[in-house]
C-alpha cells in the first residue's frame, strides 16, 4: 500500500511543474498542455484522497474535471486554430493586443 | 396682563394684502390691485383703532399667544404679540401714516409698469413693521426687524433697471446687515444671562440686577450691541450712510419707510429695551452722544445738498438723533413723542417733495425749481405746515417734541443742549432754505426743453409734455392735507405732559430719573427761557434762509466760494462715503479677492478637488501598465496570487 504522502507530492509536483510551463513556455500548446499538467496533478490528489478516505466523491470530481477538460481542450485548440489563422505564429508574447 | 385675541389679526391683514396683490396683481387691473392694497391697510388701520379705542391702562398691557415656536428645555419662543401703550403709538402712527401713505401712492406710482408688484411691497412692508411693533419678545421683533429691511431693499431698488437703484438697495442692506449683527450678539447674550428672550422675562430679570455704574458689564454691552442694531436700522453714525442712498427710492417709499416708520424702529427698540438701558448708563451715555453728533453732523450736510430729497433724508438722519439723544438721557418718552411727530410732519414733507417732483416731471434738484407756490399752492400751503412744524415754530407738533426733548437734555447736561440747539438753528435754516430754493423766486425749470427728460431719475413720467409745473391729483394732496393737520395740531397730545404720563408705565425708571430735578419753579423759568432759545434759533434760522435765498441770491455762491475747501467738504458730505469706501470696501474687495478667491478658494479648495484626481489619475496610469496584454505576465499574477493566498491558509492552518 503506497501512503498518501507519496500521492500527493507527486501530484505537487506535478501541479507545480504545469505551473512552471504555463509561466516559462511560449508555445500555446504547451501552455495548453501545461494546464492539462496541472489539472491532472489535481485529479491525482482528488483521487488519492478519495481511495484513503473510501469516499467515491473525489472521483466523481474527477470525472467533472475530465469532462470539463475535454471541452475546454476542444474549445481551446478551436481558438489556438483561429489565432494562428490571423496571427501566423503561436507565440503568446506576440498575441497581447488584449490591453490598454 | 390681558389676552386679546385680535392682536395678531393687525398684521395678518396687510400680509393678505400683499400676497393677493404678489399673485395675481399682475393679471389685475389697476383699480383692483389699489382696492386690495387699500383695503387691507386700512382694515389694519381701522384694527389699530379699534384697539386704540378699547384700549385701558388699568388693563394694560394686553399679549396674545398664537402658535409655539421654538421649545427647547428651558428656552422658549412663541409667535406671540404684546401691546402697551409704546406699541399702540407706534401701532398707530405706523398704520395712520402707513395708510395715508398707501393713498398717495395710488396717485403717484399710477403710471409705474411695476404697480402692483409696489403696492404689495408696501403691503408687506406693513406686515413686517407692524410685526415688530407687536412682537412680545425679541425674536419675533427680531423678524419684523428683518423683514422690513428686507421691505426696504426691495423698495430702494424699486427701479431696479437703473443701477444706482440696484446698488442703493444692496447698500442699505449690507449696512444693515453689520447692525443686525449686533442685534443678533445681543439676543444671545439675553439667551445666555437671561435665559430668555420674552420681555416680560428679560426686563424683570434686567430689573433684578443691580446698575452697572462702577464698570461695565453684561447689561452694558447688550445695551451697547442693540444700539449698534439701532444705528443700523435708524441710520446713526457711524452707520447712516444707506439712509440719503435710499432716496433713490420712489418717494413714497422714502416717507413711510425711510422717513416716518422704518427708521424709527431704532428708537423704537431702544425706548422698549429702557430697562436694561436703564441699569447700564454707560450705554445710556454712548446712545445720547451718538445721537447728538448724528444730531448736528447729518444737518449740517444737509445745507449744501441741493437734491430735494438729499435735504430731507439727512434731515431724517438728524432729527433721529435727537430721537436718540432723547432716549439716551433717559427721556424716553420724549423720543417717542418726537418719533410721533416726526412721522407727521417728515412724513408730509416727503409726500409734499414727492409732490413737486410729480409736479416738474421728475426733476429733484432744488437749483432748477423755483416759484413753485403759484403752480401748486396746496403743496406749497402743506409743506410750509410742516417745515414749519421740523423748524420747531410753535405751536405746530415739532416744537413741543423738539422743545421737550432739548429741556430733558438740558438736564442731563448742557452739552447736549447746546449742540441740539445748534442743530435745531441748522435744521430751521436748511428747511427754509428749501423752501425758498423750491417755491420762492421764479421757476428756473426751462420750461418745455429740459424739464421731460429725466426718465432717467426713474419717476413716472405722463408721456407727454411737461411744458408747466401743475398740481398733483387729489389723491395725493388729500393725504398731505391730513397730515399738515396732523403736524399742525398733533403736538398737543403732549400739552402738560399728557404723552409723558401715558407713556409713564412703560418707562417707570425713566420718568423717575427724569423726575429728579430742582424745584419746580425755578425749572419752570428756566425751561421757559430755553424754550425762548430754541424759539429764537429757529426764527434766526428763517431769517437767514429768507436773506440768503430770497432777498439776496447771489449771496450763497459767494459765501461758498470764499469757504472753499469746508463748503466742498460739506457739500461731499464730508468724504464719509470715499473715507469708507477706502477703509472698508476696498480692503474687503481686495482681501476677498486676494485672499478668499485666489488664496482659499482657489488655492486650497479647488486645488485639493483638482490635485487629489490628478494624483488618481497617476496612480491609475503607473497601474494600468499591468495590464500590458502579455499572457504569461497574467499567468504570474495570477500564479503570484494563488501562492500569497496558499501561503495565508498555510500559515492560519499552522496556528
Amino acid at each position: 500500500m503506497v501512503p498518501l504522502s507519496y500521492y500527493l507530492l507527486l501530484s505537487g509536483i506535478l501541479f507545480v511543474c504545469g505551473v512552471l510551463g504555463f509561466l516559462i513556455k511560449r508555445n500555446i500548446i504547451t501552455i495548453f498542455m501545461s494546464i492539462e499538467l496541472m489539472l491532472n496533478g489535481v485529479n491525482l490528489s482528488f483521487v488519492a484522497f478519495a481511495a484513503h478516505w473510501h469516499a467515491l466523491s473525489g472521483q466523481v470530481f474527477v470525472f467533472f474535471v475530465m469532462v470539463v477538460a475535454a471541452a475546454e481542450a476542444a474549445v481551446g485548440l478551436a481558438i489556438i486554430i483561429a489565432v494562428y489563422r490571423t496571427r501566423e505564429t503561436l507565440n503568446v508574447d506576440q498575441v497581447n493586443l488584449l490591453k490598454l | 396682563m390681558t389676552p386679546n385675541p385680535y392682536l395678531w389679526v393687525v398684521p395678518i391683514l396687510p400680509l393678505a394684502g400683499a400676497a393677493i396683490n404678489g399673485f395675481f396683481g399682475r393679471r389685475s387691473s389697476k383699480t383692483a390691485i389699489s382696492a386690495v392694497a387699500l383695503v387691507f391697510c386700512g382694515a389694519a388701520f381701522a384694527m389699530a383703532l379699534f384697539l386704540a379705542a378699547s384700549f385701558s391702562a388699568a388693563a394694560a398691557p394686553y399679549y396674545f399667544d398664537l402658535a409655539h415656536w421654538i421649545r427647547s428645555g428651558d428656552f422658549q419662543v412663541d409667535f406671540s404679540f404684546y401691546l402697551d401703550q409704546l406699541s399702540l403709538v407706534m401701532l398707530l402712527v405706523v398704520t395712520g401714516v402707513g395708510f395715508l401713505i398707501h393713498i398717495y401712492s395710488v396717485g403717484y406710482m399710477w403710471d409705474d409698469d411695476g404697480y402692483y408688484r409696489f403696492m404689495s411691497y408696501l403691503n408687506l412692508f406693513m406686515f413686517f413693521m407692524l410685526t415688530l411693533v407687536l412682537a412680545k419678545n425679541y425674536l419675533v421683533m427680531f423678524i419684523g426687524w428683518e423683514g422690513v429691511g428686507l421691505a426696504s431693499y426691495l423698495l430702494i431698488g424699486f427701479w431696479f433697471t437703473k443701477d444706482s437703484a440696484a446698488a442703493a438697495g444692496k447698500k442699505a442692506f449690507i449696512v444693515n446687515r453689520i447692525g443686525d449683527f449686533g442685534f443678533l450678539i445681543a439676543l444671545f447674550l439675553m439667551i445666555k444671562h437671561f435665559g430668555s428672550l420674552d420681555f416680560t422675562h428679560v426686563f424683570a430679570a434686567a430689573q433684578s440686577l443691580p446698575a452697572e455704574t462702577a464698570g461695565a458689564g453684561t447689561l452694558t454691552a447688550i445695551g451697547l450691541l442693540l444700539m449698534v442694531g439701532a444705528a443700523g436700522k435708524s441710520a446713526q453714525i457711524p452707520l447712516y450712510v444707506w439712509l440719503p442712498d435710499a432716496m433713490e427710492g420712489p418717494t413714497p417709499v422714502s416717507a413711510l419707510i425711510h422717513a416716518a416708520t422704518m427708521v424709527t424702529a431704532g428708537v423704537y427698540m431702544v425706548a422698549r429695551s429702557s430697562a436694561i438701558f436703564d441699569r447700564a448708563p454707560m450705554a445710556m451715555m454712548v446712545v445720547a452722544i451718538i445721537g447728538t453728533l448724528t444730531a448736528l453732523f447729518a444737518a449740517t450736510i444737509g445745507i449744501a445738498q441741493t437734491d430735494i430729497k438729499k435735504v430731507l433724508a439727512y434731515s431724517t438722519v438728524s432729527q433721529l438723533g435727537y430721537m436718540f439723544m432723547a432716549c439716551g438721557v433717559g427721556a424716553f418718552s420724549a423720543g417717542i413723542f418726537h418719533l410721533m411727530t416726526h412721522a407727521f410732519f417728515k412724513g408730509l414733507l416727503f409726500l409734499a417733495a414727492g409732490s413737486v417732483i410729480h409736479g416738474v416731471g421728475g426733476e429733484q434738484d432744488m437749483r432748477k425749481m423755483g416759484g413753485l407756490r403759484v403752480y401748486m399752492p396746496w403743496t406749497f400751503a402743506t409743506m410750509g405746515i410742516a417745515t414749519l412744524a421740523i423748524a420747531g415754530i410753535p405751536p405746530l407738533a415739532g416744537f413741543w417734541s423738539k422743545d421737550e426733548i432739548l429741556w430733558k437734555a438740558f438736564n442731563a447736561s448742557w452739552v447736549y443742549w447746546l449742540i441740539g440747539v445748534v442743530t435745531a438753528f441748522i435744521t430751521s435754516f436748511y428747511m427754509f432754505r428749501l423752501m425758498y430754493m423750491t417755491f420762492g423766486g421764479e421757476y428756473r425749470g426751462a420750461a418745455g426743453q429740459d424739464a421731460h427728460g429725466h426718465v432717467a431719475h426713474g419717476h413716472d413720467d405722463h408721456g407727454k409734455g411737461h411744458g408747466e409745473p401743475h398740481e398733483s391729483p387729489w389723491v395725493m394732496l388729500g393725504p398731505l392735507v391730513i397730515l399738515a393737520v396732523l403736524s399742525a395740531f398733533g403736538g398737543f397730545v403732549g400739552y402738560g405732559n399728557r404723552f409723558e404720563h401715558f407713556l409713564a408705565p412703560v418707562f417707570q425708571q425713566g420718568a423717575e430719573v427724569a423726575a429728579q430735578g430742582t424745584s419746580p419753579e425755578a425749572v419752570k423759568s428756566i425751561e421757559y427761557l430755553l424754550m425762548g432759545i430754541s424759539v429764537g434759533v429757529a426764527g434766526l434760522g428763517w431769517f437767514l434762509a429768507y436773506l440768503l435765498y430770497s432777498r439776496r441770491p447771489q449771496l450763497p455762491a459767494r459765501i461758498a466760494a470764499s469757504l472753499g475747501g469746508l463748503y466742498q467738504a460739506v457739500s461731499h458730505k464730508y468724504y464719509i462715503d470715499e473715507l469708507y469706501a477706502v477703509l472698508f470696501v476696498k480692503p474687503l474687495i481686495d482681501g476677498s479677492t486676494t485672499i478668499l478667491w485666489h488664496g482659499i478658494d482657489q488655492g486650497v479648495i479647488d486645488a485639493a478637488v483638482n490635485d487629489s484626481a490628478d494624483a488618481a489619475r497617476h496612480v491609475s496610469d503607473t497601474a494600468r501598465h499591468m495590464q500590458s496584454g502579455n499572457l504569461r505576465s497574467y499567468a504570474g499574477w495570477v500564479a503570484a496570487g494563488a501562492a500569497v493566498v496558499i501561503a495565508y491558509m498555510v500559515w492560519m492552518g499552522v496556528q
